[in-house]
């Protein structure tokens, strides 16, 4: 575990040596608070209407700001995973750095698991930018935390599932550009998985079981369900343990 | 030490590596000898566990490099011919992580890279980004890394090249300093890199193992023959070249003679000897008896490229190094 947590604080620290954790970070902050600040407005704009015309709507900060939000900020993580996962091992391969983790006393999975962890902290910390918004909310209304939390969960396992595929893809090539285009690729299909959720043959339900945001949807309206934590975690732990098995390929062909 | 056997690599199409067998005493400096593309960089990346034998066995200190990886690379510091290092890091960042993934307690790390950065004289520079370093640091700092955990075996590829004279040298001096607490492999394809630091050679080619012995064996084999420039002249009129062969033929002890160039009726030849035969003096009494001149005479260093010939093409048996890979006595 002390190797895990050695090649995380590196992984780290990399992403912020470079310009790729502020990117990410302003990117993510940038449009969260845009959209932030319109769902915000059209909260307060529906609040008036409603006093004026003297009927007291059922208004809930959860419900019409939050839980879109949450769902926003899900979108667009998939399209900035690409970007922290792309490096993580393509650059490495391409510097000859590897050679390094590779003939130090380390196993595999702790490398695996160290460069996952470090790109799981950097997304962290990208959440954690949205987090001002939110706490601006509790400054002025009174929304339920526990929602909240459950939300930032669901972000949080959807965000790992992501990056471990973003990290197996990674394994696969030296070329930053082609992971993160193929890593990409992927999100984009696994999101596009959702759309089949109207069609109810067989084929149809598999698809949108298999889609990374239908299992989201529960955490964006406070549900925890065991089944969608599960799916996460099976997600994470099949695209890590493919990626110790491309990282053995590595070996065998390099 | 280190105990190869049959040691063979095979890649999608190519054998990179072609049975070869061969063991490292404790505490020698070995010098892995070969033109590009003969497989050091397999064997020593074999050595290292980053790629699994095709065929064969490997053992560091007693460690097999497929059972036991992890006790193989706690013993083993690995400088690749390109040195891994982040350019983003800072020296002293990176020395600590290196030596904190190599198993270093975070009480000793401090100390330890203290103590290689002065082993490497990277002092000056190891609060400066690695990515600003010039390459002959950023081989030293290589270096330092593949020494903070004051590995029993090192295995260098390359550890000069790219560097300018001084440098090689500093290098050099750096790698012999290091020979006595370490059993140290170095690759090049510098004959003179061999002859500097190290005191066993192996040499391969295309895969194969050519020979292994000790520097002084193999220098004086290529000794026996000497290889000497010579240019002659004549003050009246121009020589004919056909003539001035066939006479630096006649020279007893004289294997062949290969004409290199005529200018301004300046005629140059390569002469090489028989083994054990110094053709020098006689070449030169030879050229003047005729009332030529002898503008120039010197021996030339003979380059890898005539070692081959002679290890491979020049002897009737293919496998001179069958006699020296005996198993010695005392060997780890």
């Amino acid at each position: 575990m002390k190797n895990v947590w050695i090649i995380c604080r590196k992984e780290l620290k990399s992403y912020f040596a470079s310009p790729i954790a502020y990117l990410v970070i302003t990117c993510f902050a940038l449009i969260w608070g845009y959209v932030f600040y319109m769902s915000t407005a059209e909260f307060v704009r529906y609040g008036f209407m409603a006093e004026m015309q003297g009927r007291s709507a059922p208004m809930n900060v959860n419900e019409m700001v939050i839980r879109p939000l949450l769902q926003f900020g899900a979108t667009v993580a998939l399209f900035l995973i690409p970007l922290i996962t792309m490096r993580l091992f393509a650059e490495e391969k391409k510097t000859g750095t590897i050679e390094l983790l590779m003939t130090s006393p380390v196993r595999d999975w702790e490398i695996i698991l160290g460069k996952w962890l470090g790109a799981l902290m950097l997304y962290l910390c990208v959440l954690a930018a949205s987090g001002l918004n939110v706490a601006l909310l509790f400054a002025f209304g009174k929304p339920d935390w526990k929602p909240i939390l459950i939300g930032y969960l669901g972000l949080i396992l959807q965000g790992g599932t992501l990056l471990a595929i973003g990290t197996f893809i990674s394994t696969t090539t030296k070329n930053q550009i082609v992971a993160g285009g193929a890593t990409f690729f992927a999100c984009l299909l696994l999101w596009l998985l959702s759309w089949t959720a109207y069609d109810n043959s067989g084929s149809g339900q598999i698809m949108s079981y298999l889609s990374i945001v239908t299992h989201f949807e529960g955490f964006a309206k406070g549900v925890l369900d065991s089944k969608d934590v599960i799916f996460y975690f099976s997600m994470i732990f099949f695209a890590l343990f493919l990626t110790s098995r491309s990282m053995e390929s590595v070996r065998w062909r390099a | 030490m280190i105990k190869v056997q049959g040691l063979t690599k095979r890649y999608a199409r190519t054998v990179a590596v072609d049975n070869i067998s061969f063991e490292v005493e404790k505490g020698q400096i070995v010098g892995f000898l070969g033109p590009n593309g003969a497989g050091k960089t397999t064997t020593m990346r074999v050595l290292t566990c980053f790629l699994p034998p095709t065929a064969g066995t490997a053992t560091v200190a007693g460690f097999d490099v497929l059972e036991n990886p992890l006790e193989v690379k706690k013993r083993i510091g690995y400088l690749p011919e390109t040195p891994p290092l982040y350019p983003e890091m800072e020296v002293s960042e990176y020395l600590i992580f290196v030596g904190r993934l190599k198993g270093i307690s975070s009480a000793d790390v401090d100390r330890r890279v203290g103590e290689v950065v002065e082993r490497c004289a990277i002092g000056d520079v190891s609060n400066k980004l690695i990515g600003k370093l010039s390459k002959g640091y950023r081989q030293r700092v290589g270096l330092a890394q593949a020494i903070i955990h004051n590995p029993d075996v090192l295995i260098l590829d390359e550890p000069t090249s790219g560097l300018d004279p001084k440098q090689i040298i500093e290098t050099r001096e750096l790698i012999k300093h290091l020979a006595g607490d370490h059993t140290i492999i170095l690759s090049t394809h510098i004959l003179s890199e061999v002859e500097h630091s190290c005191q066993r050679v192996v040499i391969i080619n295309r895969g194969k193992l050519v020979a292994t012995d000790s520097v002084e064996n193999l220098t004086n084999r290529l000794r026996g023959a000497e290889a000497v420039a010579l240019e002659v002249a004549s003050s009246n009129g121009p020589l004919d070249p056909a003539m001035v062969q066939q006479r630096l033929e006649q020279v007893a002890g004289v294997s062949r003679v290969l004409p290199r160039e005529v200018r301004d009726g300046r005629l140059a030849f390569e002469v090489e000897s028989l083994q054990g035969r110094h053709i020098r003096a006689d070449l030169a009494r030879s050229v003047v008896e005729a009332g030529w001149n002898l503008n120039e005479l010197r021996a030339v260093g003979l380059s890898l490229e005539d070692i081959f010939l002679q290890l491979t093409g020049g002897e009737k048996t293919p496998e001179p190094s069958a006699q020296n890979l005996a198993p010695k006595e005392g060997q780890a």
